[in-house]
């Protein structure tokens, strides 16, 4: 029997993502891709994949699996995200670890914050890529499990019939910024608008709208004034881009966006706070910043060290129990030492 | 060109679209000209003679490319892009030239009726006005395989619905103003729909999964009800390439 995970109850819009698929933009394909790649990397590295395996991507309501077949190492990454298993079984496992989970064994994946989290298995899903990705493009039908959110009764096979890491693992739980600014650089156009515009926009707070999805977050505030028409020539649609439509009110144009679009866009958020837009649940609130490219390519960077330090955090998974034993038992031997030299 | 344009000189123009996108403007009006500057400098661009450029994506005036910022700079970029267009030839870029059959049925073509009468004509006249037209591929947009195809014959030009519908067939052949594009998927759509094509326009498995590139051109072949259905059921159908043409 293959080593599969089956879904139970389907939680809301759950989705396979990787880190997408770039090079078809041009045929009307957008990039795709996990609303928030810095967290999708971790779920991944916890369970000894590449970066860029296709992963679950699930808010908001999480959902319940079963294993088939045989043993499988899982990590749950995000925000208020921990697994739980269902009876006859108990037990809880935070997010950042990888679990080693038995087949016949149910469990599921809470979630308290509105962040986007990720569930990987080592070795990733047996999925076919499609133009060169396991992500899901829903509008389209593309990619992903058969093109579409998991519904019930889905059995997802992976990769690997038994599992080849030696034991479960850990790494330090990130820290994200809570109440973010949002960085952006001004254009591609910014001269479509008027000063008040222009200073409602950064000056002024937004939240997002229950309406957002994964094409675009749907912003809500004071409207943001036009300096004359909303109609352009339609133009491509850089990953986070802001376009503002004839309602003033903005939205910032996410992974599965349009390629392309006709209303002026203001703004466009750099590439290093795109994951931490992705991962602001509706109803938060947010406000914007402007930075040059040379603040933006330093977060970027900022941000590169930052996963390679949390990369270089992952160690075999101890409990904590024994943790705070073998802290005391080393500090015992190195104290000793000390003495014996004194 | 209109007379609030920039002159020539203007050309290029670079809008930053973010830290890891430029957008590269070669005119300010909708043109087959100007689109296939931008044509050319996206299929030069594709043989990738910019480190650090990622992709790129034509659109009717402008180019966005992207590319990573960790790789190059912007204003390292706008020099090698202001020199690469500087040097491109002018001359007819070479195009495909397509045939794709459409049923103009009411059964298909919803809307086709109310284009006819609003345009003065009989439905017949209408079909006949359409296909008569050369189509010239500005840009895939919006959708996987989504053809903003121009320029529908001047009776035909009409503003988009009024109530847009939250389903229209893929397939479908739809118009509004100067644009005509047929639906790679089911969507929601306020154009109006004329006639259905058994081509399809998007197969994510195809060597060259979109049917058309910018710079393509298109005639429309009106078939019967009954060819339709053998085209369809044969499992869609890839159209007629008519030629390989310096056309633009």
């Amino acid at each position: 029997m293959t080593t599969a995970l089956a879904i139970i109850a389907p939680g809301l819009g759950v989705t396979v993502q990787d880190l997408g698929r770039p090079g078809f933009q041009a045929i009307g394909v957008p990039p795709g891709g996990a609303l928030d790649p810095v967290t999708l990397r971790l779920a991944n590295w916890l369970t000894g994949n590449a970066e860029g395996e296709g992963a679950l991507e699930m808010r908001f309501s999480g959902p319940s699996f079963e294993l088939h077949g045989g043993e499988a190492h899982l990590a749950v990454a995000g925000e208020g995200a921990w697994i739980e298993l269902m009876p006859p079984y108990e037990g809880r496992y935070p997010a950042y670890r990888s679990v080693m989970m038995k087949p016949g064994q149910r469990f599921r994946v809470a979630i308290k914050g509105g962040g986007p989290c990720y569930l990987a298995v080592e070795g990733g899903f047996a999925i076919p890529p499609v133009l060169g990705s396991l992500s899901t493009l829903a509008v389209a039908g593309l990619g992903g499990f058969q093109g579409r959110a998991l519904v019930m009764g889905d059995v997802l096979p992976l990769r690997l019939a038994a599992p080849e890491l030696p034991g479960e693992q850990a790494l330090r739980p990130p820290k994200f910024a809570s109440a973010p600014a949002i960085r952006v650089m001004l254009g591609p156009q910014d001269t479509h608008f008027t000063p008040e515009g222009l200073s409602t926009f950064l000056g002024e707070p937004f939240t997002i709208s229950h309406l957002s999805d994964r094409m675009g977050l749907r912003l809500e505030g004071k409207a943001v004034e036009h300096a004359g028409s909303f109609d352009l020539i339609s133009d491509g649609n850089a990953h986070g881009a802001i376009q503002v439509p004839g309602s003033g009110q903005p939205i910032v144009l996410m992974a599965d966006r349009g390629t392309t679009g006709g209303y002026p866009k203001i703004a466009t958020v750099i590439s290093a706070d795109l994951p931490l837009l992705g991962r602001l649940p509706p109803g938060a609130a947010l406000r914007f910043k402007a930075v040059t490219q040379a603040e933006a390519v330093e977060a970027l960077r900022a941000q590169d060290a930052m996963l390679a330090s949390l990369k270089a955090s992952i160690a075999p998974y101890r409990d904590p129990g024994e943790e705070l034993a073998r802290a005391l038992l080393e500090e015992n031997i190195i104290s000793g030492v000390a003495d014996a030299q004194s | 060109m209109t007379a609030s344009s920039p002159p020539a000189a203007a050309w290029p123009r670079f809008l930053p679209s973010g830290d890891a996108a430029l957008s590269v403007e070669l005119g300010d009006t909708i043109d087959r000209r100007i689109s296939a500057k931008v044509v050319r400098l996206h299929r030069h661009l594709r043989g990738g003679p910019l480190p650090g450029v990622i992709e790129t994506l034509p659109t009717f005036r402008s180019l966005l490319v992207r590319f990573d910022p960790r790789e190059t700079a912007p204003a390292a970029l706008c020099d090698a892009l202001t020199a690469i267009i500087g040097a491109m030839s002018d001359a007819p870029l070479p195009s495909r030239r397509w045939a794709i059959p459409v049923c103009y049925d009411p059964a298909f073509g919803l809307d086709i009726d109310e284009v006819a009468s609003l345009a003065g004509m009989s439905p017949a006249q209408a079909v006949e006005c359409q296909a008569s037209a050369i189509y010239y591929v500005y840009m895939i947009g919006f959708l996987p395989g989504y053809a903003y195809l121009g320029d529908t014959p001047e009776p035909l030009r009409l503003p988009r619905r009024k109530n847009p519908r939250t389903r229209v067939p893929p397939g479908s052949l739809a118009i509004a103003t100067a644009f005509a594009s047929v639906y790679p998927f089911e969507s929601p759509g306020g154009w109006h729909i004329i006639g259905r094509t058994p081509v399809s326009f998007f197969d994510a498995a195809a060597d060259e999964p979109a049917l058309l590139a910018p710079g393509d051109e298109i005639r429309f072949e009106p078939i019967a009800m009954d060819t339709y259905e053998a085209l369809h059921n044969a499992g869609g159908t890839r159209p007629r390439l008519l030629g390989q043409e310096a056309a633009i």
